[in-house]
């Protein structure tokens, strides 16, 4: 008993002692990625690149997904609305939804799913093949070289997805309540303009660069401290293994800071 | 044991009381080295021994749990990273997986060291790979990728990039393991062009014996954790040491005898 005991505690403080290490090295690797944001020299081109995957290249899944996203709003809050014989409200409802909540968080999700699992991959099988130690031999510095784009480009990118992704959004829902479910358009819009104050758009936006930064900085560092996961970042099923979680840690972070940004914000 | 002085040649690489556990296991126990300036220094022992740990220590990827790792009179093990890059700018590496980055084309792969590190117009970096990429035998592969290209090529592309920026000290990770008879001779014949034309200081982990040693100044053999002598290639195969005896043995005395020749006898 005594002995099961004793290797029960050692068990619990492996484990701290190892999240309490992956942890700092996390922060220090955010640290170290932000100063070289800022730091000469700076290089357009790479930055171009990696807007151009992060970015453009979701906009069409962020079309779709917000489009979709706002015509269901429109049908359920319809529904709901007539209830109280409200249908008037149905854009403000729709409108503020999306430009709060959905919207960057959504949008968030999507380029996790699109881009971010694509950076862990990336980075992991670099760092996985030697070729990240063969950019430190080459005195190249891997931070710079190829995090410090993919930052730039991810908190650049994620405010314009999102607002992409309200835009569509609020037409996919005036779609469906002008066209299907018969909501007048004027007063569609006009109660999305008087309920819509800059707060609202305000609140998103931060969200969306908070976000941002979150999605590239948990995906790099997961295939850039890939040889140090604890479940074995070795070969092809470590590359795919850590993709997965570094796929749920961030969701799940996107999720749990949408909730502490909202309670500060509203 | 080790019989080169620091008296008459100047030390580019030295290892002192290198000490490296990995999971509990020792698997440095006390390593000390010594590489003089222009000279080659192949590290030989058998597989698991920790050769290429050695070599990371050098490259500074690794930090030793006690000891020195010195290059040109800097300790790389206390060095801050600034001073570590400072160090790595006289390196070139070939690793023994090669390291390409498997994204880009060849010609990015060995223009890479010249866009980061230099501030040449993008002309001469297109020259000098062109020129590198001559030297290595191989012209016109620039547009390939390096999956598309077989491995003794890859090491060539691998040497072109490690040789980009005249470095003063380069150093190669097993060069020939997984080539041919023929590949590895063409590999041999390319280090010693290069290195007679740049004049850089080697440092080859290799199992490839008794070739390697043709092309050796010095010979180290790593057992039991630690360095059994440093010794030209003449001494060594003389050497009274027993484990570099039994080393010199086994791979070079009756190399290979199938088990019907030993029915045979």
């Amino acid at each position: 008993m005594k002995l099961y005991m004793l290797f029960l505690l050692g068990k619990i403080g492996d484990y701290t002692l190892y999240y309490l290490e992956h942890a700092g090295r996390m922060n220090v690797f955010l640290g170290q990625c932000l100063w070289r944001i800022l730091t000469p020299p700076y290089r357009i081109f790479p930055v171009i690149q990696q807007i151009n995957f992060i970015g453009a290249r979701s906009i069409f899944v962020i079309f779709f997904t917000g489009g979709f996203t706002g015509m269901v709003l429109a049908l359920q809050g319809y529904y709901t609305l007539r209830k109280f014989g409200s249908e008037g409200l149905l854009g403000s409802a729709v409108a503020l939804s999306l430009l709060r909540e959905l919207g960057p968080v959504m949008a968030a999700l999507m380029v996790i799913g699109r881009a971010g699992s694509a950076m862990t991959a990336e980075i992991g099988i670099m760092r996985n093949t030697e070729q990240i130690d063969a950019l430190e031999c080459m005195a190249v510095d891997p931070l710079r070289y190829i995090m410090v784009p993919k930052f730039i480009a991810a908190i650049l990118s994620m405010p314009l997805l999102t607002a992409i992704f309200d835009v569509v959004g609020i037409f996919g829902g005036y779609l469906v309540g002008g066209f299907m479910l018969g909501v007048n358009g004027g007063t569609y819009f006009q109660g999305m303009y008087q309920s819509v104050v800059w707060n609202d758009v305000e609140m998103g936006l931060i969200k969306s660069l908070v976000f941002g930064l979150l999605i590239v900085w948990i995906s790099t560092a997961k295939g850039y401290f890939l040889h140090w996961e604890r479940s074995g970042g070795f070969g092809a099923e470590g590359v795919s293994r850590t993709t997965t979680s570094s796929v749920v840690l961030a969701s799940v972070t996107v999720l749990v800071w949408d909730y502490l940004l909202s309670a500060i914000m509203l | 044991m080790t019989e080169i002085n620091s008296d008459d040649c100047q030390v580019v690489v030295e290892l002192v009381g290198v000490e490296k556990h990995f999971a509990g296991q020792k698997v440095l126990s006390g390593v000390n080295l010594r590489v003089c300036e222009g000279t080659t220094t192949v590290i030989v022992g058998g597989s698991g021994e920790g050769k290429s740990v050695i070599l990371k220590h050098m490259l500074g990827l690794v930090k030793p749990d006690a000891g020195r790792v010195e290059i040109f009179g800097r300790d790389i093990a206390t060095a801050t990273a600034r001073e570590l890059n400072d160090v790595r700018r006289d390196f070139g590496v070939l690793f023994q997986n090669v390291a390409l980055f498997d994204s880009m084309t060849i010609f990015d792969n060995v223009a890479l060291p010249l866009r980061e590190r230099t501030h040449d117009r993008p002309q001469q970096i297109a020259a000098r790979v062109d020129e590198l990429l001559q030297m290595m035998d191989l012209p016109g592969v620039g547009a390939k990728y390096p999956a598309q290209l077989s491995g003794g090529m890859q090491k060539r592309v691998g040497l072109a990039r490690a040789l980009a920026l005249n470095p003063k000290i380069v150093f190669f990770d097993e060069p020939t393991t997984g080539l041919d008879v023929h590949k590895s001779n063409e590999i041999y014949r390319l280090f010693h062009h290069t290195q007679a034309r740049v004049g850089y200081t080697a440092v080859i982990v290799s199992h490839d014996v008794p070739k390697i040693f043709k092309l050796s100044d010095h010979v180290a053999l790593l057992s039991e954790g630690v360095i059994q002598g440093q010794l030209t290639p003449e001494e060594f195969q003389r050497s009274e040491n027993p484990l570099i005896r039994e080393f010199v043995e086994t791979t070079m005395g009756p190399i290979y005898s199938s088990e019907r020749e030993e029915a045979a006898l």
